[in-house]
């Protein structure tokens, strides 16, 4: 659906040199697909949603939707429609207004509108809204007009700028799966920008971590999560443990991966054989699962999370062990 | 200060609106039910006569007859103003436009450079129309010089000159309120209509230009009103031929000395103002429902 090929932009700026805000980035996204660019700001995947957009046009490289390449298309003129951060509402005009707005551009019938406009208030569950302002509703409801005004035209793709960040915790985690339910509804591309790598996790099929400006790797939830190809991934998504090599008795120029999840704590007494061997620093009781903090003989330090809780206390001697198959060995 | 003392802050600026503005204005309304003294000011009867002369001529032999010249002066007078605010609002709308793309430094220095004519006497600017619009001032000059005519063209003391001098004079009052609105236009409301297939041109109709009304009614009733009133352009520029309504009442204070006349005309401008004011607002309100 959208092919992204050795796109490249720097941005000139007065005083410094030119900051290079994607260097070189390749990315294809699929048809139909839940796509998700995550990585902390200033990474450059909004960026990349606004040369998309065609807000921006790239310093080089081209990019491709729907098989024709969009270089010299306005974003009036692409198929592309896109849910923005701050929703961007029109303030003086209703909720239907807002999303007629799309449909009226194209010059579609006024039969084929108020249908459309019906069906997107509809499909975002705020069907009694029509004739409300945007500032009369709460900001979920205006999160909801902004995701309907966008999908009323019916574009090929649906670009989504952080939508859910000016949500509290609760509004965010329904609104993760009322937008997945959306997405397979619609049958239309999503692509979502999030620095929230839980938000990516549950949402995407497939996702692209990014840091200033490279795009370190590209897989779906299950794949990042298990196999991080880079530290930068592995510490980002999710809890990690990096581990120097050196202080389990390996290669220094290695880093070992491990999730907390995996790792065992077992008393020192028992006689019990592991990676390595330390105390206790601290416990941390989480509800259904206790967070034990653990200082390597070596000085490292490691997280194990585990369910329930063994009969371990502050200072406690221990062993800590985890299977072969759940630790990731990556360079320095 | 208690919580229900706080309106002594602003009774300084009450104090000096009272006494020199409201105070004032019911004075012209009271001058205007007086007789004329023929030296200055106003003496005893009271009576209607300064707005019956508005519209009728007293005849030799002391009666009435219709004579609508004053009248037509307040009439073109409206025509002026009206010509003068929309020539600004389409000369300062894109003006306004111009600035918010700037870089906020440029958008500084330009937004000094509308302000800039203010600094410099309104008098002394309107004279300097003159040098640039005689017969033998720099424009004419300058034509000639080009070739372009032979003849000088007659560019003062007409219509044309006084509209030129109001526009020029009223201009940043138009300016400036627009340019307040546009910049607190949210730039993503415009990629976001972008975005969902708005032309430059539905951009416009269909986001800036709402959004902008606000400022463009104020900045029109900014101009509006002083160049109903205005004097200056319309005497140094106009030549004084065709009197507007600011000329008249101004001669009414002093070589006329007939100040009730000159009250009524006063108090006529002003309701005038206020009638479209009380428009304005009641049309602004209806809007926001």
């Amino acid at each position: 659906m959208i092919d992204i090929q050795s796109v490249s932009k720097s941005f000139v700026t007065r005083d410094a040199d030119p900051v290079h805000a994607l260097n070189d980035v390749s990315l294809e996204i699929y048809d139909n697909e839940f796509f998700t660019l995550l990585g902390p700001s200033g990474c450059g995947k909004t960026t990349l949603l606004r040369l998309i957009a065609g807000f921006e046009a790239p310093s080089s490289g081209t990019i491709r939707i729907a098989g024709s390449d969009v270089a010299a298309l306005p974003p009036q003129k692409r198929p592309v429609n896109t849910v923005f951060q701050s929703y961007a509402l029109f303030p003086h005009m209703s909720v239907a207004e807002n999303v007629a707005f799309g449909l009226e551009m194209q010059n579609a019938p006024k039969s084929l509108i108020d249908e459309r406009v019906r069906e997107a208030l509809e499909m975002v569950r705020l069907e009694g809204f029509a004739t409300r302002r945007p500032a009369q509703l709460s900001g979920g409801q205006q999160q909801r007009v902004a995701v309907a005004r966008a999908l009323a035209p019916k574009p090929s793709v649906l670009l989504l700028d952080e939508p859910l960040s000016a949500l509290d915790l609760k509004l965010r985690k329904g609104m993760q799966s009322e937008l997945k339910r959306l997405q397979r509804e619609t049958g239309i591309t999503f692509v979502l920008v999030t620095h929230d790598q839980e938000e990516a996790l549950a949402m995407s099929d497939r996702i692209a971590v990014m840091r200033s400006g490279d795009v370190l790797q590209v897989g779906t939830p299950r794949d990042i999560y298990d196999n991080p190809q880079d530290r930068f991934v592995a510490d980002f998504i999710g809890e990690s443990n990096l581990l120097p090599g050196a202080a389990l008795g390996r290669d220094p120029a290695k880093t070992i991966v491990v999730r907390p999840e995996h790792i065992v704590v077992s008393p020192a007494s028992d006689g019990a054989r592991g990676h390595a061997r330390g105390a206790v620093s601290a416990i941390t009781f989480l509800g259904s699962d206790t967070l034990y903090e653990i200082v390597l003989e070596e000085g490292a330090r490691l997280q194990s999370r585990s369910r329930g809780g063994a009969a371990l206390a502050t200072g406690d001697r221990v062993v800590v062990d985890w299977a072969r198959d759940a630790e990731r060995e990556l360079a320095n | 200060m208690g919580p229900n003392r706080t309106y002594l802050l602003i009774a300084p600026a009450m104090l000096v609106i009272g006494i020199f503005m409201v105070l004032p204005l019911f004075l012209a309304v009271a001058y205007s039910f007086m007789t004329a003294n023929p030296y200055g000011g106003v003496t005893a009867p009271a009576t209607f006569d300064a707005y019956l002369q508005f519209l009728y001529q007293r005849d030799f032999d002391d009666s009435l007859v219709f004579s609508p010249s004053y009248a037509l002066i307040i009439l073109r007078s409206i025509y002026l103003a009206i010509a003068t605010t929309l020539i600004c609002l389409v000369l300062g709308l894109p003006v306004a436009w111009y600035i918010v793309c700037q870089t906020p430094e440029r958008r500084r220095v330009l937004l000094f450079a509308v302000t800039l004519p203010f600094w410099i006497n309104t008098l002394i600017r309107t004279y300097c129309w003159i040098l640039i619009l005689r017969d033998e001032g720099l424009a004419n000059g300058a034509l000639r010089h080009a070739g372009i005519i032979s003849d000088p063209l007659p560019l003062l003391y007409n219509d044309g000159s006084i509209l030129l001098g109001l526009v020029y004079t009223f201009l940043p009052f138009m300016v400036l309120p627009i340019y307040s609105t546009l910049e607190r236009i949210d730039p993503r409301l415009i990629e976001a209509a972008h975005d969902l297939y708005a032309s430059r041109a539905a951009v416009f109709r269909r986001i800036v230009w709402p959004l902008a009304r606000p400022g463009a009614l104020a900045g029109a009733t900014l101009v509006f009103a002083p160049a109903l009133g205005s004097f200056l352009a319309p005497d140094l520029l106009g030549g004084g031929k065709k009197l507007l309504i600011g000329s008249l009442i101004q001669m009414q204070f002093t070589s006329s000395r007939n100040w009730p006349f000159g009250a009524a005309l006063s108090t006529v401008v002003t309701v005038v103002v206020l009638t479209v004011f009380v428009i304005r607002s009641r049309r602004a309100q209806e809007e926001r429902r």
